[in-house]
């Protein structure tokens, strides 16, 4: 019991930082149709220009300082980079998010060093808030929490009360309707981008100390983003937002279920040897794919349903 | 269709001609060692510590008058962690003639090479060359494929866990051992339990996991299981992020455990565990800054101080002036430095090392036997690791002599 | 066409002499580094075009075709070390057609699961293929040898010319030879009707269907035989390893792929060829000179998408009209003018970033900061300003050169399409 309440909160811990990363990239990827292969390298940026700015100025001024830098270098690559980009179609401006990956992990590299830099918790958060069943719930986790469903509660009033925010959810589904009816597309990209860029780097603020901040760390959370942005669906915050917390919960509690198919197969009757054909496949216990798991289920669902889970249209 | 295989041609040859200019420049007798790692992407900082040191240790040796009075050189070459780069890496070494690869991480390109150069050695017998490795410590590599032409100056997982079991406190009854999901976890996971069985019966090992490699960012689901079964240590050989984080979320979720490693003392290690560490973290290493001056050994201690006040990271592979000295041993006893000669040079080569300890390169499997330190990551240390304040503590030595595993190793040797 | 032939033979020619230009009288053998270097080319030539034929023919973008080509590796370590085990007489031109087959079976399991969607999706689901395929490289050890891989020995001294493998010039020979016939195989495909109608899906979706073909059937064929022939460079690619590890499936194979043909042009057939030598050398070449090669790759992608979409041979093929009127001598000079300005930009942003990277990475290495031979002091103020002057003026005086050219070409090909006319 208390196991499913530990992991349960840690998959919910999870399961927000993935969306406080992935809700950017899912404005993005929905408005403007870019993968955007320089989303976890903004996330990296987040952490680092937090690192840096927390030497000299303290932990809660970078954090309201380093996403808004985030959100100008995405500004700038948006105005730059991905306008002149975007008459050549797709395929060009993922090239170019790809290309920019590349350069931002090798700046980064030179700037700061190969080594993790040692960006910490700050001491005011330092502290274990409460005890679930014999283990420490940490207070930094409590903020995280906290953070995740602030920036959530702000994109959901941002969407539906503002007047920008209508003209973004419109352009999520009918981009180009949009422009017809005459509002000023391209610099509602720039604002979308940029805020998307800077969500990252919130989430890298965040997340950056909680983890370690080292170049690797795009190249590490990369893939899982997309997986959660392509499962939750094109067009939707709400699907982003229940994929991310499912895939927490799921690499989460994958990790605390011991079985593995040879054991529903003896369940059946049915013994598993170390001669049976696949044998090696059908003794993997669940904890050891665990992570694999959100890939299974990004080729399943996109097989069965391109949509995503609740997206309003086809990817 | 023609100018573009004109111009690919020229590009080509314009590329090499720079690269052998570049090569010939050194047509001095030097010693050469081309040493391959990764120098780029995301593992560089493994090769770029690996390199500083290495180029520290050269000069120092070069400074003594190299061997047979010529100078040793290194000349680096980014393998970006595949094997296929590695293996351009050795072609580039035969065609220069030099006697020495050198290589100090994965036990996937390990493998490759001792196979390309046994492959190499058989076919091309005038243009030999030695695999030295520094670092690539899956077991079989002198055991199943033990080879007469590889070198292993670091101890190999059995020996490293053998250690680790040695210095474990006799107050330690429950542990939980953890792993990456590949060769080299799968290896630590075996020998672990091979050694707690042999030398520790009274330990109960409450848990047995393996994690797929560099793909979990949340270890408190771990750290939940781990509390839940009693276990007062862990042992895991992980590396990189897999036990930053996992360390991470150790200290976090307030678990009272004591953490046995293999590779925290790396570069990006101490400063990934920091201040909530202390006393809690240890790792077996062949060397720590702090030994010398434990030892009263002044010598030593400058020697690692020069090193340490140009560089952000402890000096955790001096042992390469070990290696550096065996190499030198072995080509003034051969007296030339063709390959095969070395080879027969080096092989039962015994010497002490810098700090004065008994070490020998085993002739049966060409595995380099020293002593080992089990360091606990703690304050009040002279030499603090990344500025973090906390140091290594060398808490326990295992001697050479404790070290002598056996091994199933066949060596073929070549006609002298 | 007789012209189009003779293309051919020229390039076979070149591919043949290319090794010698690398000869070492002194030792009386070939540069080991140039020759293995040389076959890297040739696989990433092969591996490229198969991945052009999802990518540029048919639209399909994959994240996870260094599985097929990893795949096809793994099965012909496994079939040579079967053969040498079982002791059968396989000539080793044959053993390719083992990487061929394993590429094409798997890329019949992969390629159901994934052309049953097109574009966006299609590339997703590549993605997770890709990393499950890496993921179960490492975990499993029966079929992918764990993290060591499989290795192999290819003397298996069976070959139908007499040779013995041995030496890396004879296996460079059999990839030349190999790579001959994947190239004009894959170019008569592109003239079948599969080829044709992969274009035309890409091109317009509905409209195929209209006219009757099940654009996903098309997408599954292009999909399974592009891996016929990744499988065949896999194949290769054992043969001249002798070992195949699991970063052969891994995403950077597949990623590499995807930047030969978009550099070397996707839009034509022999695009990949270029962008494949320019990734290669790239890779192993300017990897040697700098650490921070990885910049200069992703600076060179950015402004191949910025400003020549169309990969180097789209750059190329501009110039037909004017080659057309037989006036490209008109462009030598505009050309050099453009061209000096640029390379100064280039010295100079060469400088700075190498002058970065030493400061941070490379400065404890004990070497000094060499420039085309010129030592310099890379901590004096004065580098710092000479790489950023270098790179400003250069960079002002190529965007003043540019448009003088801007104006001479467009000027040229508005001469070509009057005087031109009809072709």
């Amino acid at each position: 019991m208390e196991v499913f309440f530990v992991s349960l909160l840690n998959g919910l811990v999870y399961g927000m930082l993935l969306f406080m990363l992935a809700s950017g990239l899912t404005l993005i990827f929905s408005m403007m149709g870019v993968l955007n292969f320089a989303h976890a390298s903004a996330y990296m940026l987040g952490a680092y220009f937090a690192y840096t700015l927390s030497l000299y100025i303290g932990f809660w001024w970078a954090l309201l300082l380093a996403p808004i830098l985030c959100g100008l270098v995405g500004a700038a690559i948006e105005m730059y980079g991905l306008r002149q980009v975007h008459r050549h179609g797709h395929v060009a401006e993922l090239l170019l998010t790809f290309g920019l990956a590349l350069i931002i992990e090798k700046c980064v590299q030179m700037i700061w060093g190969l080594l993790p830099v040692p960006y910490r918790i700050p001491a005011e958060l330092d502290f274990a808030l409460f005890d679930v069943f014999g283990t420490q719930f940490h207070a930094y986790r409590a903020f995280m929490l906290a953070i995740s469903a602030a920036m959530f509660g702000m994109i959901w009033l941002a969407l539906t009360r503002t007047r920008v925010g209508l003209i973004i959810q419109a352009s999520l589904t009918h981009p180009e309707m949009v422009r017809a009816l005459g509002h000023d597309v391209p610099k509602v990209f720039t604002l979308v981008f940029a805020s998307g860029t800077a969500l990252a780097g919130l989430a890298g603020v965040i997340g950056g100390n909680y983890h370690t901040t080292d170049p690797a760390m795009a190249f590490s959370m990369g893939p899982i983003v997309f997986v959660v942005v392509v499962f939750g669906g094109l067009g939707s915050l709400a699907g982003c937002f229940i994929a991310s917390i499912l895939m927490g919960l799921l690499q989460t509690f994958a990790v605390v279920l011991d079985y593995s198919a040879a054991d529903l197969l003896a369940k059946f009757g049915v013994t598993v040897s170390s001669s049976t054909p696949f044998a090696e496949l059908l003794t993997i216990p669940i904890p050891r794919i665990g992570a694999l798991l959100p890939y299974i289920l990004l080729v399943l669902i996109l097989f069965f349903r391109p949509r995503g889970l609740m997206g309003t249209r086809d990817t | 269709m023609r100018k573009i295989f004109r111009a690919a041609a020229a590009a080509v040859a314009v590329g090499t001609a720079l690269f052998s200019m570049q090569a010939s420049a050194q047509s001095q007798p030097t010693i050469k060692l081309v040493y391959t790692d990764p120098l780029s992407g995301p593992f560089a900082q493994v090769g770029d510590a690996n390199l500083k040191q290495w180029q520290y240790v050269i000069s120092y040796i070069n400074a003594t008058g190299g061997a047979l009075g010529r100078k040793f050189e290194l000349i680096p070459f980014d393998s970006k962690t595949q094997p296929a780069e590695a293996l351009l890496a050795l072609k580039a070494a035969t065609d220069m003639n030099a006697p020495f690869l050198v290589h100090c991480s994965g036990s996937n390109i390990a493998a490759a090479l001792i196979e390309a150069v046994n492959k190499h050695n058989a076919r091309n017998p005038d243009n030999r060359i030695l695999y030295i490795n520094c670092g690539a410590v899956a077991n079989e590599l002198t055991n199943e494929q033990c080879s007469f032409w590889h070198f292993r100056f670091d101890l190999n997982v059995g020996q490293k866990i053998e250690t680790m079991v040695r210095a474990l406190p006799k107050d330690i009854k429950k542990v939980y051992v953890l792993n990456q999901d590949y060769l080299f976890g799968q290896s630590v996971q075996r020998d672990v339990k091979t050694y707690l069985t042999k030398l520790r019966p009274d330990v109960q090992i409450v848990g047995d996991e393996l994690i797929p490699l560099g793909k979990i960012k949340d270890f408190s689901p771990y750290i939940t299981k781990i509390k839940a079964s009693g276990a007062q240590a862990l042992i895991s050989g992980n590396w990189g992020p897999d036990i930053n984080l996992l360390l991470k979320a150790g200290f976090e979720a307030g678990a009272d455990l004591r953490y046995y490693t293999l590779y925290t003392h790396l570069a990006g290690g101490p400063t990934a565990i920091g201040p909530a560490g202390d006393g809690k973290v240890l790792s077996v290493m062949p060397f720590t800054e702090n030994l010398a001056p434990q030892l009263k050994n002044e010598q030593a201690e400058r020697f690692t101080k020069t090193f340490r006040d140009a560089n952000k990271f402890e000096f955790t592979s001096a042992t390469f002036r070990t290696i550096l000295e065996y190499l030198q041993a072995a080509i003034v006893k051969a007296g030339s430095t063709d390959a095969t000669k070395i080879a027969f040079a080096l092989e039962g080569l015994a010497q002490k090392d810098f700090l004065g300890y008994d070490t020998v390169m085993r002739k049966d499997d060409h595995q380099f036997i020293s002593q080992y330190i089990v360091g606990t990551f703690a304050k009040g240390v002279k030499y603090d690791a990344e500025g973090t304040g906390l140091g290594w503590r060398p808490d326990s030595v295992v001697l050479a002599k404790e070290l002598m595993q056996p091994t199933s190793c066949k060596m073929k040797r070549p006609a002298k | 066409m007789k012209a189009n032939r003779w293309y051919w033979a020229v390039a076979l020619a070149i591919a043949i002499a290319l090794p010698w230009l690398f000869y070492n009288w002194s030792t009386g053998r070939q540069s080991g580094f140039a020759v293995t270097l040389l076959s890297e080319v040739g696989l990433m030539i092969m591996f490229a075009l198969s991945y052009n034929m999802q990518f540029g023919h048919a639209g399909l973008l994959s994240f996870g075709h260094a599985v097929l080509f990893g795949l096809g590796g793994y099965t012909t370590a496994h079939a040579l070390n079967g053969i040498r085990g079982a002791e059968l007489w396989i000539p080793m031109e044959l053993v390719p057609l083992a990487g061929g087959l394993g590429g094409l079976v798997f890329g019949v399991v992969f390629g159901y699961l994934a052309t049953k969607q097109r574009a966006t999706a299609f590339a997703m689901i590549t993605m997770g293929l890709g990393e499950l395929v890496t993921a179960a490289a490492l975990m499993f050890i029966t079929f992918f040898g764990g993290e060591g891989g499989v290795s192999t020995d290819r003397v298996i001294e069976a070959s139908l010319v007499g040779a013995s493998y041995a030496s890396p010039i004879q296996v460079y020979y059999l990839i030349v030879g190999w790579g001959f016939v994947s190239i004009l195989l894959m170019k008569l495909q592109t003239q079948t009707p599969l080829g044709r109608m992969a274009n035309a899906q890409r091109d317009n979706f509905e409209r195929t269907q209209f006219v009757g073909y099940d654009p996903r059937l098309i997408r599954f064929y292009q999909f399974v035989l592009s891996g016929f022939f990744a499988g065949i460079a896999g194949g290769l690619f054992v043969i001249l390893h002798e070992i195949v590890t699991f970063d052969a499936v891994a995403a950077s194979k597949s990623a590499s792929a995807l930047l030969a043909s978009y550099i070397g042009g996707a839009g034509g057939f022999f695009g990949p060829i270029v962008g494949a030598i320019v990734v290669v050398l790239m890779q192993s070449g300017v990897s040697l000179l700098s650490s921070a090669w990885l910049l200069y790759l992703g600076t060179l992608f950015i402004l191949m998408v910025m400003y020549a979409p169309g990969g180097i041979t789209g750059l190329l093929a501009l110039h037909a009209p004017i080659v057309r009127i037989g006036r490209l001598g008109e462009l030598i000079v505009p050309y050099a003018r453009a061209l000096l300005p640029a390379a100064v930009c280039l010295a100079g942003f060469v400088m700075l970033v190498e002058l970065a990277s030493f400061n941070t990475i490379g400065a404890s290495q004990g070497k000094e900061f060499s420039f085309f031979g010129q030592a310099l002091d890379a901590r004096s103020v004065t580098t710092w300003l000479g790489g950023f002057a270098l790179l400003i003026v250069g960079g002002l005086w190529l965007r003043a050169e540019s448009r003088t050219f801007a104006r001479t070409f467009n000027a040229l090909l508005e001469a070509a399409k009057t005087e031109g006319g009809a072709r």
